[in-house]
């Protein structure tokens, strides 16, 4: 329910600069992901904007007023952490309530409150319980719901569910997508650095690389308008294929960019490119084949349906799509 | 395990060797709190004879009862002075960064090894000068100082442990450095508290030299110094007997207190609250 404004944000640690600079508008109800790299900044902007990090010059606007020198809990933000964090000694209930007790909050209001959350997340059977006494996934489902009864105006998540098995990492993705859904414009920033996460979450994806963005836009947009080689490598799985030489120079680039689901197998006389199958990947409803066309790295290409088994070894004919070519230029950037 | 029969032989004969080392002398001072008259004067390992004069001979005495209630007076003041002070300032000294801290922190634990007949004489002019002298207060001041060191570096290192992210939670929270040190650190610090607290109750009951050194009156006396002052009939006279019964009865509320405590100390209490 804010609109949140970053002016010229920095943030130094010592002399060592962690942020170099962000300019970033974040609407008011959007699902905004911040990805990139361990290391680029992603938890301390993220910090930033909760007030748990001070920043060191620039402006954080919450809806036009300035909250440089707001304290967290002024905020009106609420924060899950990487490791859920609950209070050990606590039941359940209490750490739902605790925020809203400090609050001095109405008792029966608090309590409402508390079950409904409980209610929503699936967690009611457990109030009476101390966090010890929770499997992981119940664990962070009580940190989204004491994130959820605060009622913040921004849910800032980091890495939520990177402790967290493949399976309940799907679930819980749901978890956090339905407080979205449910909450009629509540505004989320949510850090990950898997990308697969950002790109099933957000309304748009902000690409941060070495403490400046690289780029922001829906996850359609990043994927098929990669305004760097670096975005257009880190959105996407598998990985876009990259090519450079005479492979670029033949199209006029320095990086030719192409998606594995945009090479076709070709009859020889119309092929592009020519060369062994190295490696296949099975996933059942599509397949991977890595392809040595002389290139530094295998060409991968996705083909829908079963893997042919036949194929590995075999010599294939290649042929990118022309108008999916990403075609890059000496400064990484895209050419026309 | 398989372990042969001779090794386990050796390891359960160490075992009793050491238990009847380390037990002797407590076992020595409550026979001997049983003994009466010449009795007490010869060696012996089993009882020769056995009474309660002695323990009767403490309580028909003027001013026991009252030392006890100074030493259950002091300790107590003592071990809540000192987890008071100590677990704000070990928040400090784990939590805020500010410059000095690590100087601080090695400063508080050098103060710590002073013997405490390298302090005693200044200690005693500021205890004149606060005029605290004879007065309860003046062992409270000392005991205090002397259990700080090491009753904050155990915290510090306690509170250095507890995770950064229950913190920063208890702050989106809205709780103030006073709630989260109360609400939230002290009840995860319980085994660290009670066992700093009862170690501190401990010295606080048991210490000799300040307590001999700053009080003068027989009324403001504490147990230890009581006991050592014990007189008997005559000048010559050591009443030994009395002194073991009285060693051994303030030694029971030690015991209890432990007791107490050590199903206090939930071990792993942190366990299950923050994971990564
Ligand atoms: N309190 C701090 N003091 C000094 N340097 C810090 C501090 N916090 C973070 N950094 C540095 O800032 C940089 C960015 O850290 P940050 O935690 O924001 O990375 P991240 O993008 O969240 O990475 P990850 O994906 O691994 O969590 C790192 O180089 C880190 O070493
Ligand atoms: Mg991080």
């Amino acid at each position: 329910m804010a609109n949140i404004t970053l002016k010229a944000v920095r943030k130094s640690f010592g002399s060592f600069e962690v942020i170099k600079g962000i300019d970033l508008e974040i609407r008011k109800g959007e699902f905004m992901v911040f990805v990139g790299p361990s290391g680029c900044g992603k938890s301390t902007l993220l910090r930033l904007i909760s007030g748990l990090e001070e920043i060191t010059s620039g402006d954080l606007m919450f809806d036009d007023a300035r909250v440089n020198n707001v304290i967290p809990s002024e905020r009106g933000i609420a924060m899950v952490f990487q490791s859920y964090v609950l209070y050990p000694h606590m039941k359940v209930y209490d750490n739902l309530a605790f925020g809203m007790k400090l609050g001095k909050r109405d008792k029966s209001e608090i309590d409402t409150r508390v079950r409904k959350a409980a209610e929503m997340l699936q967690i009611d059977h457990l109030l009476d319980r101390l966090p010890r006494q929770l499997s992981g996934g119940q664990r962070q489902r009580v940190a989204i719901g004491r994130a959820i009864v605060r009622d913040p105006r921004v849910f800032l998540f980091d890495e939520p569910l990177s402790n967290l098995d493949a399976a309940l990492r799907v679930a819980t993705r749901l978890e956090i997508a339905k407080p979205h859904h449910d909450m009629n414009d509540v505004t989320m920033i949510y850090v990950t650095h898997d990308q697969v996460e950002a790109m099933t979450l957000a309304d748009r994806i902000c690409v941060l690389r070495d403490g400046v963005v690289e780029q922001v836009g829906t996850p359609a947009e990043l994927y098929e308008k990669p305004n760097s080689v670096f975005v257009a490598g880190f959105i996407g799985s598998p990985k876009m294929n990259f090519l450079t030489g005479t492979f670029a120079d033949a199209v006029g680039c320095t990086t030719l960019g192409i998606r594995a689901e945009h090479i076709d197998i070709v009859d020889q006389a119309d092929a592009t490119w020519t060369g062994t199958v190295v490696h296949a990947e099975d996933l059942g409803s599509d397949h991977f084949l890595f392809v040595d066309i002389g290139a530094d790295e295998p060409v991968v290409v996705r083909r829908s349906g079963k893997l042919d088994t036949g194929m590995l070894g075999q010599v294939v004919s290649l042929r990118p799509q022309a108008e999916n070519l990403h075609r890059f230029g000496p400064d990484d950037k895209p050419l026309g | 395990m398989n372990r042969s029969m001779p090794r386990t032989i050796a390891f359960y004969a160490c075992v009793l060797l050491i238990v009847l080392i380390a037990v002797f002398p407590f076992y020595y001072a409550i026979m001997t709190s049983f003994e009466t008259g010449t009795a007490i004067f010869r060696p012996n390992i089993l009882p020769e004879s056995f009474s309660w004069d002695n323990y009767k001979a403490i309580f028909t005495r003027r001013g026991f009862v009252r030392s006890v209630a100074n030493s259950v007076f002091i300790a107590s003041i003592t071990v809540g002075a000192a987890l008071l002070l100590a677990v704000t300032a070990s928040y400090a000294l784990a939590r805020v960064s500010f410059r000095g801290r690590g100087l601080l922190l090695m400063t508080i634990l050098g103060v710590s090894m002073f013997p405490q007949i390298a302090v005693l004489s200044g200690l005693y002019e500021l205890i004149n000068l606060l005029g605290l002298y004879n007065k309860p207060w003046a062992l409270v001041l000392s005991y205090t100082i002397f259990t700080l060191p090491f009753t904050v570096w155990v915290l510090t290192t306690f509170m250095r442990d507890l995770p950064m992210e229950i913190e920063e939670a208890a702050i989106v929270d809205g709780a103030t450095p006073w709630v989260i040190i109360t609400r939230v650190f002290m009840p995860l610090l319980w085994p660290a508290l009670v066992t700093t607290g009862l170690l501190a109750f401990i010295g606080a009951w048991n210490e000799f030299l300040f307590a001999l050194t700053f009080t003068i009156s027989a009324d403001q006396r504490t147990v230890p110094v009581a006991i050592a002052l014990l007189s008997g009939a005559s000048q010559q006279e050591i009443p030994w007997g009395p002194i073991m019964a009285v060693s051994v009865l303030v030694t029971i509320p030690l015991i209890v207190l432990v007791r107490v405590f050590q199903r206090k100390i939930v071990a792993g209490l942190t366990a299950g609250g923050v994971k990564g």
